[in-house]
């Protein structure tokens, strides 16, 4: 009894910094979880990964400007994401080139641009924590900023879920019925700048997108509907940030990389066993048709 | 009743290639009207640019007191991602969207409005089925209980029935008739020269050009189809550079 309360409960009673680090997590979870699920379901996959590498530059410029400062880097972050994004759609809405190749373009610049904006200050230790994030170091004011980020990407999620919802769904209804497709799609951009900013902090700008995608693309083996999904997402990331801590602490590893590496344990658990569509109940399926 | 559609000399395309040309008449309130033609003649071109998606490029579209909102419109290819995880009853329930907007809430008599409409399509007891699982033809039913929810005074179908199953073909056909007893107005695109000649009793042939608009029996003649066959034939090489010079 005394060896699981060692195990699972006492790094987090005993620090601190493993108390906040969990508070982080699972607001991130919250926010992330049914941001993800929606990228997943519009087929955005990777221009979530686009857009978190986007980040980087706006993060370095803060830090440039003022070091390791949570606000001048959040602000950066996030106005360099949008840009990217901004311009990225625009591209992919004049031009002929379609909208991933677009984000990609103009990620893999900001990307290079980021890099060397740090390198140029710094050593290479503060480039290592804007990649990868500090978990460990997470303060007051970093959960009071995920948390805020959190709360207005549910409350704006819930109230434009059905537009949202119906605009991956079936675009050409919502076009005839005169609904905002596009707005739509921009508010909700949006919220996956603000989401991969609050995550930067926390897990780093590279490893951000992580705990948005590996969740979501694991509770399609779950769950049937897309609000059931979001819920599936959010506990699989709540549990990759818990024990991803839990790994990182005992065997004494980066925390950011092992988050990550837990939900994709738990992913790859997903593509294996999942109820819908997995590995294994497409191969009961055939069984049963083979019998 | 409801207002007629008229079209004065209307020309649509996209990217300024014309796709329909100087088409003039009439979709009176409350008839019912098969659109006909070879491939690439411009039919679904011409429904879209009555739903308004689509501006012309010359001449006008009057709708009379009709709101584009009021033209319910089921396209031939619909951009639907079928493995999307929605429940049939889901979809079905959408058809409410002018009724509660982008925000509204749906009241329980609303939910068995959606149930009923489902029933009409003959897909009871679907309710809680993904969409994924379904065939095509019980597909189809689904958006056709879309419509009825919908309830709008004008409908337009874009060939509704390629690759559907014979029996949903006549089901949903019934669908449409007692959409016409209830004098709305219909057009349709369709192919099935059988199911126009049976259940339309108004044709307009296309062919970018207007060949004929009129009763059925008087479009659906051997000369018209012949007609219309030649110039689908003709177009390939000189299409393109003649008609944007008229414009």
């Amino acid at each position: 009894m005394n060896y699981l309360f060692n195990l699972f409960l006492a790094p987090f009673q005993d620090f601190i910094f493993m108390r906040h680090a969990l508070v982080a997590c699972m607001a991130l979870a919250l926010g992330c979880g049914p941001v993800g699920v929606l990228l997943v379901l519009k087929r955005m996959s990777l221009v979530g990964d686009a857009l978190s590498h986007a980040v980087l530059p706006g993060v370095a410029v803060g830090f440039l400007i003022s070091g390791l400062s949570l606000y001048a880097m959040t602000l950066g972050g996030i106005v360099a994401g949008l840009a990217v994004a901004l311009v990225a759609g625009a591209v992919a809405r004049f031009t002929l080139l379609r909208e991933d190749a677009s984000f990609a373009a103009i990620y893999l610049m900001s990307l290079a641009m980021g890099v060397l904006i740090v390198s140029l200050r710094g050593s290479n230790i503060d480039l290592i924590h804007v990649l990868f994030g500090t978990i460990l170091a997470v303060d007051d004011a970093d959960l009071v900023l995920v948390a805020s980020i959190t709360c207005v990407t549910l409350f704006t999620l819930a109230i434009i879920y059905r537009p949202l919802i119906v605009e991956c769904f079936d675009p050409g209804y919502l076009r005839s019925v005169g609904g905002w497709g596009a707005a739509m799609h921009f508010i909700f951009l949006i919220l996956v700048v603000l989401n991969l900013v609050a995550g930067f902090r926390a897990l780093g700008t590279l490893m951000a997108v992580g705990l948005m995608m590996l969740p979501a693309a694991s509770s399609r083996f779950w769950a049937r509907e897309a609000w059931s999904m979001a819920l599936v997402a959010v506990v699989i990331a709540m549990l990759s940030g818990y024990t991803g801590l839990l790994l990182s602490y005992h065997v004494n590893l980066p925390s950011g990389p092992s988050i990550i590496l837990t939900a994709g344990l738990y992913y790859i658990f997903s593509v294996i066993f999942g109820v819908h569509g997995s590995i294994y109940s497409r191969r009961k399926i055939g069984l049963h048709l083979g019998g | 009743m409801i207002d007629s559609i008229v079209l004065h000399d209307l020309t649509l395309g996209y990217d300024g290639h014309p796709a329909v040309h100087h088409l003039s008449g009439v979709f009176e309130g409350g008839s019912m009207t098969a659109v006909i033609g070879p491939n690439g003649s411009g039919k679904s071109t011409l429904l879209k640019g009555l739903t308004g998606m689509l501006h012309p490029l010359g001449g006008r579209i009057e709708r009379g007191s009709l709101r584009t909102s009021q033209f319910a419109y089921l396209p031939q290819q619909a951009e639907i991602d079928h493995s999307f995880p929605i429940t049939v009853l889901d979809t079905v329930a959408l058809g409410l969207w002018h009724r509660l907007g982008m925000f509204g809430g749906m009241k329980k008599e609303q939910w068995q409005q959606a149930r009923q409409a489902l029933a009409a399509v003959g897909l009871e007891g679907f309710d809680r089925r993904a969409i994924g699982n379904l065939s095509v033809g019980q597909f189809q039913r689904v958006l056709f209980a879309r419509l009825l929810l919908q309830d709008c005074p004008v409908i337009l179908l874009d060939e509704p029935f390629t690759s559907i199953d014979a029996r949903t073909t006549v089901d949903l056909l019934d669908v449409i008739q007692r959409w016409h007893a209830e004098s709305r107005t219909i057009i349709v695109v369709l192919h099935n020269l059988e199911q126009v000649r049976s259940s339309f009793p108004r044709t307009l042939m296309l062919a970018r050009e207007p060949i004929g608009w009129g009763d059925t029996a008087e479009i659906l003649t051997p000369e018209n189809l012949q007609k219309a066959r030649r110039m689908s034939e003709a177009w390939d090489e000189s299409a393109e550079v003649c008609r944007i010079s008229e414009l």
